[in-house]
């Protein structure tokens, strides 16, 4: 028999807990632990991971289950540089006008390219409150776990789950395990959640989150803005864990007031009152629990071809020398060898090509806020060919406009450009040419990533920004904000 | 989806870690709005020399002879074997699509990324999770040994080696009936359509703004 005690532990649940349950249609077998099916709230659509799906669904003779649970961007493949004359590029244009089309053939609710309010769907989906908490959000691209920072079950799907959701506005899925990253105590000034996120990373691995979801926690965490918070979720990813997510407090609800699909009036009291529920029980137990102490994480750059491949800004690349593991030695010198560095040399020695300021991680205003106040009465290094900012939407571009941002980068030498992934995956004309090194606030190092035989180094947009006006990584914190 | 039942199958070995999905099939492949012809670009920027883009003719690429997909001894090959993390990285289908495409039926690795794992089986391609010691000596003697076979029986869900050895294998029970059947999964989800409404109305109920 169960003691009183383990009673009341096992009924106290974690966010995830939570949130799967209260999304369980149907059970398949008598496993706890085994497949479900789970309805879906919201669908984020874009053109690179739809076409395929679309194009089943019809030749099965199926409709969408619930049009208006979906919502479609095309930011992948979009040019960055004046639209007027459309996609040069006819395989990406084919895919977007993919996309237009199917989504007016079914009702799909779509923010076409010249679209005010386009941008990567990761940015718009919290911008437009169509990721609300409480919600499941699915989208075939794996940094849907950004919107875990909502107190959702946000994570990214493949195509043919695609077409699953479209079909049934369900997955067939199974539960995986809650993992606990506890981050306490106060970032030192110029340190991010950027650097919180690959800080995590360096310590439990790009696998280390493989078959969980991770809950954010902590003084560090609740201190974070929304737009921090969609930072280190949206990196949940790249420790492995397939959704991210952050319980619901002030600033959650405070974000989420008067956005165009929040719910207004007595509907809005009512979501808020049910969203304050939406956090872990105290003594809810979790299968893994990692601690993190804030006041020690210092800015962060990857120095090789995985996340994992990070240091601070005052450390040095490693020495495979130096390395145990057999596997983990190779990996380095592998990683060295493309990316073109010493082993043992300061990170500080790393001089750079470009600068790619955007992405799903870190394209909101407060990121370009931040990186406007590195670079404000500084200019671009001479060593540095291009220097690229790109607003994650256009409503965000609008707002830095108007803030006067567009002008502190344009008259430090940057580009201005228009909304997308952009140099995040180099599927448009935005990318790195062989050999070329990059300071990026994207959120992958792989190989090729930016461009093929591109060198990638991940970092925060002050870091980005610190790189761009130095030529060579620098510590942010070394300069005096203007 | 492709039915899975046995495989006794050429095995080629892959002695890295974190392969990533941007690795399997590099984005610019990604622009097709098919699903089938991905197989001549899977591992592009490892196989080739030259740098791919879609629309290339295969037979005029420059191939990397170092590459170990491209050795003649591998030619043909169904088992991919790799070591952790395989498939970390982007959710695309277009990676296990890319692998099935090009004649793979199965990928043995100590751990896969979750989103790749759960694609995998959406096209019945079979991804095992074999103990890291035992896939590194699989790479051993498949390297050791020309022509390396494995035996792959589903039902059963065992590897068996050459040597016969034999290795077992998880799986969820769910995941192995729909392989061993070739299954459509949205076909089975939606026997269960009322369910589905009648959840979604409660729903409705509930939170009503979810579905504005
Ligand atoms: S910005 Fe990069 S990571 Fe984010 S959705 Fe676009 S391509 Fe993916």
């Amino acid at each position: 028999m169960k003691s009183k005690k383990q009673a009341i532990i096992s009924k106290m649940k974690t966010l995830y807990d939570k949130l799967w349950e209260d999304h369980v249609v149907h059970t398949e077998s008598s496993d706890p632990d085994g497949m479900v099916i789970l309805y879906i709230d919201r669908h984020l659509v874009h053109e690179v991971t739809s076409p395929q799906a679309f194009e089943g669904l019809k030749m099965a003779g199926r409709r969408p289950w619930r049009s208006s649970s979906v919502l479609a961007v095309a930011d992948h493949n979009v040019p960055t540089t004046d639209r007027s004359l459309g996609i040069s590029d006819p395989v990406s244009r084919l895919q977007v006008e993919t996309l237009d089309r199917n989504c007016e053939e079914l009702a799909i609710t779509e923010f076409k390219m010249n679209d005010k309010r386009q941008g990567i769907v990761h940015v718009i989906g919290p911008e437009q409150g169509a990721t609300l908490p409480g919600m499941t959000v699915v989208c075939g691209d794996s940094h849907t776990s950004t919107h875990g920072a909502f107190a959702c079950l946000a994570f990214g799907i493949g195509t043919s789950e695609v077409e699953h959701v479209l079909a049934t506005q369900c997955l067939l899925t199974k539960k995986s395990k809650a993992m606990r990253v506890e981050v306490d105590g106060v970032l030192l000034p110029g340190v991010t959640a950027k650097d919180i996120a690959l800080a995590v990373i360096g310590a439990i691995g790009t696998a280390g989150g493989t078959g969980y979801a991770i809950e954010f926690s902590g003084s560090a965490i609740r201190a974070l803005s929304m737009e921090g918070r969609m930072t280190l979720c949206n990196m949940a990813i790249e420790a492995g864990a397939r959704a991210g997510m952050i319980g619901v407090d002030e600033v959650t609800i405070d974000y989420l007031k008067n956005r165009p699909f929040s719910p207004k009036g007595a509907d809005w009291d009512r979501a808020v009152a049910y969203w304050r529920t939406l956090n872990s029980d105290p003594g809810a137990v979790f299968a893994r629990t990692v601690e993190l102490d804030a006041s020690q994480i210092r800015p962060q750059v990857t120095w090789g071809t995985s996340p994992e491949m990070v240091t601070a800004i005052d450390g040095r690349v490693p020495d495979p020398a130096q390395c145990a593991d057999p596997v983990k030695r190779k990996d380095i010198e592998h990683a060295l060898d493309y990316m073109g560095l010493l082993p043992d040399m300061p990170i500080e020695d790393i001089h750079i090509d470009k600068v790619f300021i955007g992405s799903c991680t870190n394209s909101r205003i407060e990121d370009l806020r931040e990186a406007a106040q590195v670079v404000k009465g500084r200019h671009v290094a001479p060593n540095v060919k291009l220097a690229l900012v790109v607003p994650g939407s256009g409503l965000v571009k609008a707002m830095a406009e108007q803030e006067g941002l567009d002008k502190i980068f344009l008259e430090a030498g940057f580009e201005w450009r228009e909304p997308g992934c952009s140099m995040c995956l180099a599927m448009n004309d935005d990318r790195l040419m062989p050999g070329e090194r990059c300071a990026s606030t994207s959120n992958r190092n792989f190989e090729g990533r930016q461009g093929p035989g591109g060198r990638t180094h991940l970092v925060s947009p002050a870091m980005a920004a610190a790189a761009a006006v130095s030529g060579h990584f620098v510590d942010v914190r070394a300069f005096p904000r203007q | 989806m492709k039915k899975f039942e046995r495989c006794h199958g050429l095995v080629v070995p892959l002695d890295r870690a974190n392969v990533d999905t941007d690795a399997i099939i590099p984005k610019q492949f990604l622009k097709s709005i098919k699903r089938s012809g991905f197989g001549q670009n899977l591992f592009d920027e490892w196989r080739f020399l030259d740098h791919g883009e879609p629309g290339m003719d295969a037979s005029q690429r420059q191939i990397n002879p170092d590459f170990i997909l491209n050795q003649a001894r591998y030619q043909g090959a169904q088992i991919l074997v790799a070591r952790d993390n395989f498939g970390c990285g982007s959710s695309r289908e277009h990676a296990p699509w890319a692998l099935q495409d090009y004649g793979f039926v199965a990928i043995i690795a100590p751990s896969f990324a979750d989103i790749f794992f759960n694609n995998c089986f959406k096209i019945g391609l079979l991804p095992i999770v074999l103990e890291a010691a035992v896939v590194d000596k699989l790479i051993q003697d498949t390297i050791a040994t020309n022509g390396y076979r494995l035996l792959i029986d589903l039902a059963a869900q065992t590897v068996t080696a050459a040597s016969n050895d034999v290795y077992p294998f998880e799986i969820d029970p769910f995941r192995k009936h729909c392989l061993l059947n070739g299954l459509d999964e949205i076909g089975l989800t939606l026997q269960h359509a009322d369910k589905i409404r009648q959840f979604e109305e409660n729903r409705r109920q509930q939170q009503p703004w979810l579905f504005t």
